[in-house]
């Protein structure tokens, strides 16, 4: 295969790993890493288009995932200070046992 | 006697004429507002009822006046008015009435008797609680009986006939406590009924035939010489024409109303009315309408032929009318209760009108209604009178020697008896039955009604002499002594005895005025007609027959007088006979039998098809619709009803059960979205591709 | 692909399988650092320098940190009371399986069409910087304005929650 499909193939297999994670762990702490894998994954998905685009020295993809790593971050701070909120509250991370967003 | 019509064509109306209708309107309006009255307005309602025939006397006089005035001058003219009552589209039911030699006579005759006969009955019945009510039916009566005579529509003479029909009833049910007297009522009713099933027949044949009920409308009346031209044209059934079987429908009413065989029934039981109501109804006026009525309709009778004596429906009416006459009074012989006699003598004489009327023409058996209406009138109120002095005794048996006691009631009661028996020259009685066995001799037809009027005549002097013997002459063999009556009672006998022996003048060969002035002729003086034999011929005749009868009556019953408790003695030589004539030759016994019996049987039949067939079938529709309405119910309200409740429970349940999606939990919403996500990428991209 | 390409290819994917399997939640935190570690080598792989080591600061760095700081305030190194996958933990994985399916077979089926440069590019820093301050100079601006509302928000979230149990 092309370096560019084996690339994407890898951040697809990433990308689903953390989407698994994401689903069943019970832990909410557990989900937000598989939402980072999930980043994680699309940033390499981004490079590596830039890396076999056909102008690279726009730094598309580079800007990209640099802004992308930025926001990642930001989120990563206020989802994990979301995650301690809930503890404190409910005593408990387990997302199994936290259900008051019912309809 | 050859009749001929010497009308001139109609003329228009003249005021007299015009003002007909009040004639009956008066009394049935006095009728009106005294059926309103409260009982005890006693002198009211008799005031009004008097009030309003006087008024109507005073009219019918203007009427017959101006008649006569007509016929000095050689115009005698049928005067009409007619209107139409109900329209349907362009046709319509005419009514209307009629001024002519006819109606006037008979007008005067009504309206004067009646006058007197309310006078009358305000003694008679002075001692009755119901006094009022009693003029009121009198009034409406009189208003029905003048509607009859004035008629000149099939229609509106009906009509009058019925409410002539429905007062009677009242009338001869007035004391309705006494189980025979409303027995009596029902039967008179039902009876005439019969009879009046057949006149409307014929009436609705005649409409259709002829397309009016109008007797005269300037040459389009139902009688009049087109229209019977079509009737007689026209074949009905057993080979006869129209005109016939109309005629013999119509005389079928008569043959009711005016008692003759084999409806004459009624009339004997009748007597249970009071007296006044006897003497107005069922000896002047009432029973003579059916003698009115086909007078009336004479021209349809004949065929319109002017000459008389050859059409069939005449047989019919000279047969019955001669076999009544000797029926009824051989009956009378055997009677003993005093208006019975009387009874059975009306339906006797009705049957020498009808005769008359069959075998002579309208005026001979008009002329014998209206002295006959004269002396039954004074008859019938002699009697009453001799009931109210005699206690309210009817049994002749149980009276006797009344012309010492009650000498006015005496004196006029014996001029009835001598003109009703036709004792010649001076009673009326004499004339006009003269009239009608010297048309009966003439007859060309057959001579059997002759023979039979003239046993007829015999028994009638018989049976009369034997009641005045009875009730007048003799010992008294009552329990308490009788009275003479007061003079409200007396005087009106006083003036019908009058006119008993006057009317005489108006009939006689000599001068024939009634019968000019019935047929429109000049009537000279004719001097000549004494010379003819046969005026000498049935003189002669009249005496014979009046001399016979008054003999066997006076061997029989005046030789010795009759103690209290014998046997008559006409029974007791001639048993078997006598029980015949006095169960009155036991028709009422066989109608019970055959008849009555026959209504009853099929009115349990109609009873069982009402209730059980008819009422089932009723019973069964209604229940099926209530079933399906239960049906329908369970329909709306299991299934219409369940499957939307059904469908509102599976809504919310459905919505129960996709609520359970948004369990709370993050993941199962972040599945979702992966689940949705994949799918969508997945149909852009393969989309895209394809 | 080159050997070096796989190598730092299975460290990532085993890094993230190891983060999400792991029983301990801090194992797991230290398990995606791996990963990170391996995504950063395979960005400098790809000649994305700059990349890598921004990936290595914040990522590695930082966010790294934070997880674990919070699984340790959230008493996370305590053994698990109910078990460690959720109680429908087969669905979850079919989706993520599906979504695999999906990515997978569109990249394998569009081989052909992607497009391949040989040559490695040049991006060095100063033409990053520009492009930072040139046609990006918005992007860095709301980065900037999104990373304090970030900071704030989080401040207040734990804030709050502290005061209300105080």
């Amino acid at each position: 295969m092309t370096p560019l499909a084996a690339s994407l193939l890898v951040a697809a297999l990433m990308f689903s790993i953390g989407l698994a994670g994401a689903l069943t762990r019970r832990n909410a702490i557990l989900v937000l890493v598989g939402i980072e894998l999930m980043l994680n994954a699309a940033n390499l998905n981004l490079i590596a288009f830039w890396r076999y685009s056909p102008h690279p020295e726009a730094l598309t993809g580079v800007m990209f995932a640099i802004f992308s790593i930025a926001v990642a971050a930001a989120e990563a701070a206020v989802g994990l200070g979301l995650v301690i909120a809930i503890y404190r509250h409910y005593k408990t991370t387990d997302l199994d046992q936290i259900n008051r967003l019912k309809g | 006697m050859i009749e001929s019509g010497a009308f001139t064509p109609q003329l228009a109306a003249s005021p007299e004429a015009q003002l007909l209708w009040l004639i009956p309107a008066l009394p049935m309006a006095a009728a009106g507002i005294a059926s309103l009255l409260k009982q005890g307005a006693r002198r009211s309602s008799a005031a009004l009822a008097i009030g309003s025939m006087s008024v109507s006397l005073l009219i019918s006089l203007a009427a017959f006046f101006h008649s006569v005035g007509l016929w000095t001058v050689g115009q005698t003219a049928r005067e009409t008015v007619n209107f139409a009552w109900l329209h349907f589209g362009s046709s319509s039911v005419e009514l209307g009435w009629i001024l002519d030699p006819l109606s006037a006579v008979m007008l005067v005759m009504v309206c004067f008797v009646g006058l007197l006969i309310f006078i009358y009955s305000t003694g008679y019945m002075a001692h009755d609680e119901r006094f009022g009510r009693f003029f009121c039916f009198l009034a409406l009566f009189a208003g029905g009986m003048l509607t009859v005579v004035i008629a000149n529509s099939l229609l509106l003479l009906f009509m009058g006939w019925e409410i002539v029909g429905l007062t009677s009833y009242l009338l001869i049910g007035f004391w309705y406590h006494k189980p025979s007297a409303a027995a009596a009522a029902k039967k008179a009713f039902l009876t005439t009924r019969v009879g009046d099933i057949f006149f409307l027949l014929g009436m609705v044949w005649l409409a259709a035939q002829t397309g009016t009920l109008l007797f005269y409308n300037n040459g389009t009346g139902s009688i009049e010489s087109s229209a019977i031209a079509t009737l007689l044209s026209q074949p009905a059934a057993f080979g006869l024409s129209a005109a016939t079987v109309v005629g013999l429908l119509i005389f079928a009413g008569a043959v009711g109303k005016s008692g003759q065989l084999p409806l004459h029934v009624w009339l004997p039981d009748a007597m249970e009315g009071p007296t006044p109501v006897s003497a107005l109804i069922h000896a002047a006026t009432m029973v003579a309408a059916g003698v009115y009525l086909v007078a009336r309709v004479y021209p349809l009778m004949n065929g319109g032929l002017m000459s008389c004596c050859t059409s069939p429906t005449l047989n019919v009416v000279t047969w019955v009318g001669a076999s009544t006459a000797i029926f009824a009074a051989l009956i009378a012989v055997a009677q003993n209760d005093i208006k019975r006699i009387l009874a059975y003598s009306t339906v006797s004489q009705l049957g020498y009108m009808m005769a008359g009327i069959g075998m002579g023409g309208v005026a001979v058996g008009m002329f014998h209604l209206i002295t006959h209406a004269f002396f039954k009138a004074l008859l019938f109120m002699g009697a009453g009178s001799v009931i109210h002095g005699c206690h309210e005794e009817q049994d002749i048996r149980k009276m006797g020697g009344l012309k010492a006691d009650m000498p006015w009631t005496f004196v006029s009661y014996a001029v009835g008896m001598m003109a009703l028996s036709g004792v010649p020259i001076f009673f009326s009685g004499f004339w006009s039955k003269d009239a009608i066995l010297e048309a009966a001799f003439h007859w060309t037809t057959a001579k059997a009604p002759f023979y039979m009027l003239v046993v007829g005549a015999l028994l009638t002097v018989f049976y009369m002499t034997r009641q005045v013997l009875y009730v007048f002459f003799g010992t008294w063999r009552g329990h308490h002594p009788a009275h003479e009556s007061p003079a409200v009672m007396t005087v009106p006998l006083a003036i019908l005895a009058f006119f008993a022996m006057a009317l005489g003048l108006l009939g006689t060969p000599v001068l024939p005025l009634f019968r000019s002035f019935l047929n429109g002729e000049a009537g000279p003086l004719d001097i000549t007609a004494l010379a003819e034999s046969e005026f000498w011929l049935f003189l002669g005749i009249s005496t014979v027959i009046v001399s016979v009868g008054f003999y066997l009556g006076y061997k029989l019953y005046g030789r010795e007088p009759i103690p209290a408790d014998a046997p008559d003695p006409l029974e007791a030589s001639a048993r078997p006979v006598w029980t015949l004539l006095a169960n009155k030759f036991y028709i009422d016994e066989l109608y019970e039998a055959t008849l009555l019996r026959f209504y009853a049987w099929w009115g349990t039949v109609s009873d069982f098809l009402d209730r059980a067939v008819w009422g089932g079938i009723v019973t069964s529709v209604a229940r099926l619709f209530a079933l399906l309405a239960t049906f329908n119910r369970f329909l709306d309200s299991e299934w219409v009803n369940g499957a939307f409740d059904k469908s509102c429970e599976e809504l919310a349940h459905s919505g129960g059960l996709l609520a359970r999606v948004q369990n709370g939990q993050a993941q199962r919403y972040l599945r979702i979205l992966a689940i949705a996500v994949a799918v969508l990428a997945a149909i852009l991209i393969w989309s895209s591709r394809a | 692909m080159s050997l070096v390409f796989w190598i730092l290819a299975a460290i990532a994917v085993l890094g993230g399988l190891a983060a999400m399997l792991l029983r301990s939640t801090v194992h797991c935190a230290l398990a995606l650092t791996v990963a990170f570690a391996g995504i950063a080598l395979l960005f400098l792989n790809l000649g994305a320098q700059f990349a890598g080591f921004v990936q290595i600061l914040v990522y590695v760095g930082a966010v790294a940190i934070l997880l674990v700081f919070a699984i340790l305030l959230t008493r996370g190194s305590e053994p698990p009371t109910h078990g460690v996958f959720s109680t429908t933990w087969l669905a979850g994985l079919v989706i993520a399986a599906a979504v695999f399916a999906v990515l997978g077979s569109s990249v394998l089926s569009s081989q052909r069409m992607l497009p391949h440069e040989s040559t490695a590019p040049a991006a060095p820093v100063v033409e990053i910087g520009q492009a930072l301050a040139g046609p990006y100079i918005l992007p860095l601006e709301m980065i900037a304005v999104l990373l304090t509302a970030a900071l704030i928000g989080a401040v207040i979230i734990a804030l709050h929650e502290k005061e209300g149990e105080q």
